[in-house]
């Protein structure tokens, strides 16, 4: 057992899964001076600077609007949280290192360099208080996309070594493990093999070759493993020659979220080798947020060329299956609204599909303001996992809370286990009546079955 | 040589030379950086319209986000309509840039360009103030926000005091008017002012990258 797992064991009866008893604040992880730290922190941070970052650090006004769009800003009222602000000490680091006129700032020392306490400080900004959920790009009269930014900014945190404890924890274990929640892949098959016995459904596992390959988040498997056998159920229903792969199931990408950019890859393709080696022509993604944006949009920038395989999330799938045919509902006259997971919808432009099923399924939807605009639920970009942050975290969920009850809906149906463990998190801390549902769990409810 | 022929001169010179350096400077530092290819298989393939829809959408402010920042969108939008009336709908103005360009457009009467001058004064000294007060703008304003305002409020004030004659000669108003617009010129390309041209950089890469994921803009 490793250092980590013996200071960190994973909590996996509470309503989020994270580790027990964080210990360290202020994170710092390995030993350097803090000169050593922030020079690597800057160096990363302005390490292969795009044109299109370029362009983003090179444009903002300060004009602070993107606060406003901002839930942990709206709700807290501290200015420290306006997005932009995240990204100061960096915007700083790119004038001085790599801008157009670095030379003129470094001469005349016009931006002061960085220091290791700053960056330890900027940790709850770039961690803590940003779910990198987008809402600020759309706001920003300069069109900057601050979340892509602080996405940045965590490569950079990563490499100085200075991530939250815990979310550094289950990423180290994603890494080593396969999983960052324990969910091996022989704990995996093992669930599957329940699954299969409880709902008396087909599970296939570890076919050699296969139409489509599915993935599965750690959250589900640990917490919602009834998620295994509804897919199973709506891919048996649509006649589809399908797997799971043991050397290659797990979608969520803490590489990602705790900026590994190299544990990223690694993460991402375990899931491409997978679908190469049975041949997969589709590959698809479970009801989680991040994993869509790192495999649908990022897999093949990581792999180094085109997928050979099409990457759908499971909501695209299921519109698919119904416009073709092969899915058949039973109506589900029920008020609904629908949560959009973040990096799914607004970020991920699967805004269409979750509302294609909903129309066949027969609910009366109810949105939440402009569809793929709705408040972040808090919990996404890690934050679920980092214990310090919850007191905020539950500030944030209040803004949710109040945007779900004004719809006046009767149920929440999302796509996202990792939303649905922040509400259910949030459902326990507020005793709130509204249980998240997964709309998978909802399809594979109402299959017709001939 | 007189404070005005100086103005005119070589001052309008030397600044509009730095101007148009600068601005290529800095526009061609950040667009010749590379740009990596993306593998991934786009939900939209062309993606120039996506582009140029956000230069042109993100004008308009979004209606979730109308009520929370109203203040400053009535102050900007002041702002801006007003300094676009006085520096091209004033007929002097359009005067001078004929004489160096050979272009001529219609223009408004003085005495309305007068009070939209006024107008926009009041409008950038209301946005000072708010920045210096508002608990987020003064959080992360810096010495460029405070300069670009100067030098933009510069040219508006010494104008106002040029068309009505007060404090000194005319030509030594209508001297530093110039000379203030040539403050402005020189620290465009290093400051926030930039955002005039790169406005239509930043919009349109976000709206170009977005629309290929079919993401929300």
């Amino acid at each position: 057992m490793s250092e980590i797992v013996d200071n960190n064991p994973l909590d996996l009866t509470g309503t989020r899964i994270s580790v027990q008893k964080p210990e360290v604040r202020y994170d710092v992880q390995g030993e350097m001076p803090d000169e050593e730290r922030v020079r690597i922190a800057m160096r990363s941070f302005v390490k292969d600077f795009g044109a299109h970052s370029a362009i983003y650090m090179e444009s903002c006004i300060h004009c602070g609007m993107c606060a406003e769009a901002c839930h942990y800003y709206v709700q807290t009222g501290d200015p420290k949280y306006t997005p932009i602000w995240k990204l100061e000490l960096f915007k700083q680091a790119y004038k001085r290192e790599a801008g157009p006129f670095a030379f003129v700032y470094r001469l005349f020392d016009l931006k002061s360099a960085v220091t290791a306490q700053q960056l330890q400080q900027w940790q709850e900004l770039i961690y803590d208080s940003c779910t990198m959920c987008g809402r600020c790009t759309m706001i920003c009269p300069m069109g900057i996309d601050i979340a892509a930014l602080v996405s940045q900014a965590r490569h950079a945190m990563f490499e100085a070594g200075l991530v939250p404890h815990e979310l550094w924890a289950v990423a180290e274990r994603a890494e080593r493990e396969g999983s960052p929640l324990g969910a091996t892949a022989s704990t995996f098959a093992d669930r599957c093999e329940w699954m299969a016995d409880e709902h008396e459904v087909e599970v296939p596992v570890d076919k050699e070759r296969a139409d489509v390959l599915v993935t599965i988040s750690s959250i589900e498997i640990m917490k919602y493993p009834n998620t295994i056998a509804d897919f199973a159920k709506v891919l048996n229903h649509m006649g589809v020659d399908w797997t799971f792969r043991t050397d290659g199931y797990e979608a969520t990408n803490f590489g990602l979220l705790s900026g590994n950019a190299a544990w990223q890859k690694d993460m991402s393709m375990k899931m491409i080798k997978a679908a190469i080696a049975c041949g997969a022509k589709t590959l698809i993604l479970p009801e989680c947020g991040h994993a869509y944006g790192a495999l649908r949009w990022q897999g093949a920038n990581l792999y180094g060329k085109p997928l050979p395989f099409e990457v759908l999330h499971i909501s695209e799938y299921l519109a698919r299956g119904i416009k073709e045919g092969k899915i058949r509902l039973r109506q589900w006259p029920e008020s609904v609204t629908f949560h959009d997971p973040c990096q799914v919808s607004r970020r991920g432009g699967a805004t269409a599909a979750p509302r294609e099923v909903m129309r066949a399924l027969g609910v009366k939807l109810t949105e939440m303001g402009e569809p793929g605009l709705n408040w972040c639920c808090g919990g996404g970009g890690g934050v679920v996992t980092i214990h310090r942050a919850d007191e905020l975290r539950y500030k944030t969920f209040e803004l949710k809370m109040k945007q779900v009850e004004a719809t006046k809906a009767e149920h929440l149906v999302s796509s996202c286990s990792n939303c649905r463990q922040t509400f259910d998190d949030g459902q326990a801390h507020f005793q709130w009546d509204k249980t998240m549902e997964s709309l998978l769990e909802i399809v594979a409810a109402n299959l017709i079955n001939t | 040589m007189d404070l005005i022929d100086f103005a005119r001169g070589p001052a309008l010179q030397w600044s509009l030379a730095l101007f148009i350096f600068g601005i290529a400077w800095r526009l061609i530092g950040v667009l010749l950086l590379h740009r990596k290819v993306d593998h991934s298989l786009p939900r939209h393939q062309d993606t120039t319209m996506g582009g140029v829809r956000l230069i042109f959408s993100r004008m308009w402010p979004k209606p979730e986000f109308r009520q929370s920042n109203a203040v400053h969108y009535a102050l900007s939008y002041t702002f801006h309509i007003g300094l676009f009336i006085v520096i091209f709908l004033f007929r002097p103005h359009m005067l001078f840039i004929r004489d160096l360009t050979g272009l001529s457009w219609p223009t408004l009467p003085s005495g309305f360009v007068y009070v939209i001058g006024a107008m926009t004064l009041a409008t950038l000294v209301a946005m000072l103030v708010r920045r210096m007060s508002h608990p987020v703008l003064k959080m992360i304003s810096n010495f460029d926000d405070y300069f670009s305002w100067a030098v933009t409020a510069l040219p508006v004030a010494t104008g106002l005091l040029a068309v009505s004659h007060l404090g000194a000669r005319y030509e030594t108003l209508l001297a530093l008017h110039i000379l203030s617009v040539c403050l402005l010129l020189v620290w465009f390309p290093f400051g926030k002012l930039m955002h005039a041209t790169l406005f239509v950089i930043s919009r349109g890469t976000t709206g170009a990258l977005f629309e290929r994921k079919g993401a929300s803009t």
